[in-house]
């Protein structure tokens, strides 16, 4: 026990006189999460949108100032012909085109069918779909305002449907993004630092010197990760706080729970970065390494998109992602409420990965040259 | 210039015996371009749902059937009572409820009215407005069949173009992106790892003692990292074409010369970086931290940047990234030439230089 401690020391000693890796340790994180998760946001605030009103009656016009009063939209221009929107279009400056055609008002009165034409740029797949969603919305909105004023009377389809959005009504996309980047920074820390710890004593040989020391296998191993662990999980929890405070985000769940399943996984992922660094002979290539799995577990976790959209093959591969189970856990507890037997597969899971993971970096590391 | 020779094929020598570096480095673009492009989509298939029907009727049926043949939906539960919701959401296996009330076919024969509610789990918000918004428009177009044979009056009818990519490929999204951020991280991380590891072994006294200049040592250690980098850029834009069919509509010369600024603007920040750190650990937290994540998400790569707060949207300009993003996309997909994106050219092309400036000037020969 003495010896775990006389080791600890010496690892807490060795992190905290580094005094250039103290900020990257402990403020980026926090800044990252400051600035990060106001960056990742679907929520279409600001449509630029060109209008190229061929009409001109008093009902192209009232379809307009609708766009108009949309805190969504902005009109960024008007013109007489599509080729001259087309180019906005072209050099980013609008995204979408509305296009009314002539006659439009006299089809919808006399015909009762007018059509107006959306010309959207759809580079961005997923904010095209939204940007269409919102416009149809708008204009379903205003059709609906011309038949109550001409009929006086709401014409509406016989089976309504009326929709609730639970945990959630302010569709605010932040609460869904914050406990993701939470996860990723927590991650990047504990498998960067245990990745490239123990390489580094190889490569600059200090390695040797402990090798020749009494000190066993475990205590080594021990002495490697509880620094890091301390680390990791103090940066969650102040990240937690602050995405309190500055995020307000809702904690429905206990934060126990949380923290119970985040012991269990920062281990699981020390132990993968120890495994890491006990296979490898530099620190390019622990560190290459790790970053090839992380980027690969972050874009199958469901941090970006969501898991339900891939096929059943990559949902399968899913098994074997720390993360995937990590920021689910998060999301259900802090933003549903899950309580502990919700979550037991995922602690279920995290726990035998931890087990592998370590088994395996103890077994590969070996007290010889 | 011989020495120089020397000392380049040395690097050659050091970076590719290292098998286990070379096979990452040129297996990250074909697992990520085939992850993007197999596994992960932004578009709703097979969401999980549950349905509540309280009046189990030939409409709500029919209804039942119109949704889930539609293919954005899968059925995990058929629930009996209310109460079940609540749990249901908190296992997280559905993401909506959709619930019918009584006597649904009923009410809408005798009243011409009848509800569904619909409940989504919005603690992912986008999913919820998504799959919301599809399920009433599944559920309206199925009443606009149902009476084909009387017309609504008054109709607008909205008609939409997809202009640059007509079928909302998420492919157009994701080949541009993971160029950029695979170009960035490897050429950054590798020069500023590759730098500071002279020093941290000691080795970078016995290059500053040769007889090469300081800049022949820098300029030696870039070459190599230059090649792999343009080797991923193409090996990036033949599986997008061959196996996603993304096309290059511009001039691909005028492409790869993009690329290469873009190269060397990542190159030069990796010089940076290794002048201002001692270890490798630090040069390698510093271009993983201060550049991966920023790279991925102030870019505008998933998410667009007008949506972003206007302080980050500043910031977001002095992201290198940004401006390649703009570039290649411009070129790939709408065609345009240097006449379209000579700003944003010459943007990158000044960070290149003012990070070369800066590195010159901090570049150290003497050791402590």
């Amino acid at each position: 026990m003495r010896t775990i401690l006389f080791i600890l020391q010496k690892e807490f000693t060795q992190i905290f006189r580094n005094k250039s890796m103290l900020p990257i340790m402990f403020v980026m994180p926090i800044v990252q999460l400051l600035v990060l998760s106001f960056a990742a946001t679907f929520e279409m605030k600001n449509i630029k949108m060109h209008i190229v009103d061929l009409d001109k009656t008093p009902q192209s016009r009232a379809m307009i100032s609708k766009f108009k009063g949309s805190k969504f939209y902005t009109i960024v221009n008007y013109s007489d012909a599509y080729k001259i929107a087309e180019n906005d279009l072209k050099t980013n400056k609008a995204d979408i085109i509305l296009q009314i055609p002539q006659y439009f008002e006299r089809n919808l009165s006399k015909e009762d069918k007018a059509s107006v034409q959306l010309t959207i740029n759809a580079i961005n797949g997923s904010a095209a779909g939204l940007i269409n969603a919102y416009t149809f919305s708008i204009i379903k909105d205003f059709n609906s305002n011309i038949l109550m004023d001409t009929y006086g009377q709401k014409l509406e389809m016989p089976v309504q449907t009326n929709t609730s959005f639970w945990y959630n009504p302010q569709l605010d996309y932040k609460t869904y993004m914050v406990p993701g980047i939470l996860v990723l920074l927590v991650t990047i820390i504990g498998l960067f630092l245990s990745a490239m710890n123990v390489v580094r004593e190889k490569e600059i040989g200090t390695i040797e010197q402990i090798n020749v020391t009494p000190i066993h296998k475990y205590q080594f191993i021990t002495g490697k990760l509880l620094p890091f662990w301390i680390i990791a999980m103090f940066e969650l929890a102040f990240g937690l706080l602050i995405a309190k405070i500055i995020f307000s985000l809702p904690v429905l769940g206990n934060v126990g729970v949380v923290f119970t399943v985040a012991s269990i996984y920062i281990l699981a992922i020390l132990g993968l970065g120890l495994f890491i660094s006990t296979i490898t002979n530099t620190q390019q290539q622990a560190m290459f390494i790790a970053w090839f799995f992380m980027v690969i577990f972050i874009l199958m976790s469901g941090l970006f998109t969501p898991i339900d959209s891939m096929p059943d093959w990559a949902q399968k591969l899913n098994i074997i992602n720390p993360i995937a189970y990590f920021i689910k856990v998060m999301r259900m507890v802090l933003l549903k409420g899950a309580s502990f037997k919700d979550v037991l597969n995922q602690i279920i899971a995290l726990s035998i990965y931890a087990i592998v993971a370590l088994t395996l970096a103890v077994r590969m590391y070996k007290k010889k040259i | 210039m011989k020495r120089f020779k020397g000392f380049v094929i040395k690097e050659f020598y050091h970076i590719f015996r290292d098998y286990r570096t070379m096979v990452i480095l040129f297996g990250m673009p074909l697992v990520q371009i085939l992850i993007f492009g197999f596994a992960i989509s932004t578009e709703i298939n097979n969401a999980g749902i549950a349905i509540l029907d309280n009046s189990k009727d030939a409409v709500t049926q029919k209804i039942t059937n119109k949704l889930l043949s539609s293919g954005y939906f899968k059925l995990e539960a058929n629930l009996s009572d209310y109460k079940e919701i609540e749990p249901m959401f908190r296992k997280g296996n559905i993401k909506e409820v959709i619930i019918f009330e009584n006597n649904f076919a009923k009410k809408l024969e005798t009243e011409k009215k009848a509800n569904i509610q619909i409940i989504a789990d919005a603690s992912d918000p986008n999913t919820a407005s998504l799959i919301t918004s599809y399920t009433s428009n599944i559920i309206n177009n199925y009443q606009l069949e149902m009476m084909k044979n009387q017309q609504l009056p008054m109709q607008i009818n909205p008609e939409v173009k997809m202009l640059y990519n007509e079928e909302l490929k998420s492919v157009f999204m994701f080949v541009p992106g993971t160029i950029t951020v695979l170009l960035m991280l490897i050429s950054a991380m590798m020069t500023s790892i590759s730098i500071t590891r002279e020093k941290e072994l000691g080795t970078m006294e016995i290059l500053l003692a040769s007889p090469l200049k300081p800049i022949q040592i820098i300029v030696g250690k870039v070459v190599p990292y230059v090649f792999i980098s343009f080797m991923i850029a193409v090996i990036i834009l033949i599986l997008g074409f061959t196996v996603f069919g993304m096309p290059v509509q511009g001039s691909l010369f005028l492409l790869m010369s993009e690329c290469l600024l873009f190269i060397l603007m990542a190159l030069s920040l990796g010089i940076l970086i290794s002048t201002v750190t001692q270890t490798q650990q630090t040069a390698m937290m510093i271009s993983m931290f201060a550049l991966m994540l920023p790279t991925i998400l102030l870019s505008g790569f998933i998410f667009p940047i007008e949506n972003m707060p206007l302080p980050l949207q500043v910031f977001s300009n002095v992201i290198p990234p940004k401006w390649f993003i703009i570039i290649i996309k411009n070129i790939m997909l709408k065609g345009v030439g240097l006449g379209y994106i000579w700003k944003e050219t010459l943007i990158l092309l000044g960070m290149t230089l003012f990070f070369i400036v800066l590195s010159v000037k901090k570049f150290k020969i003497r050791l402590s």
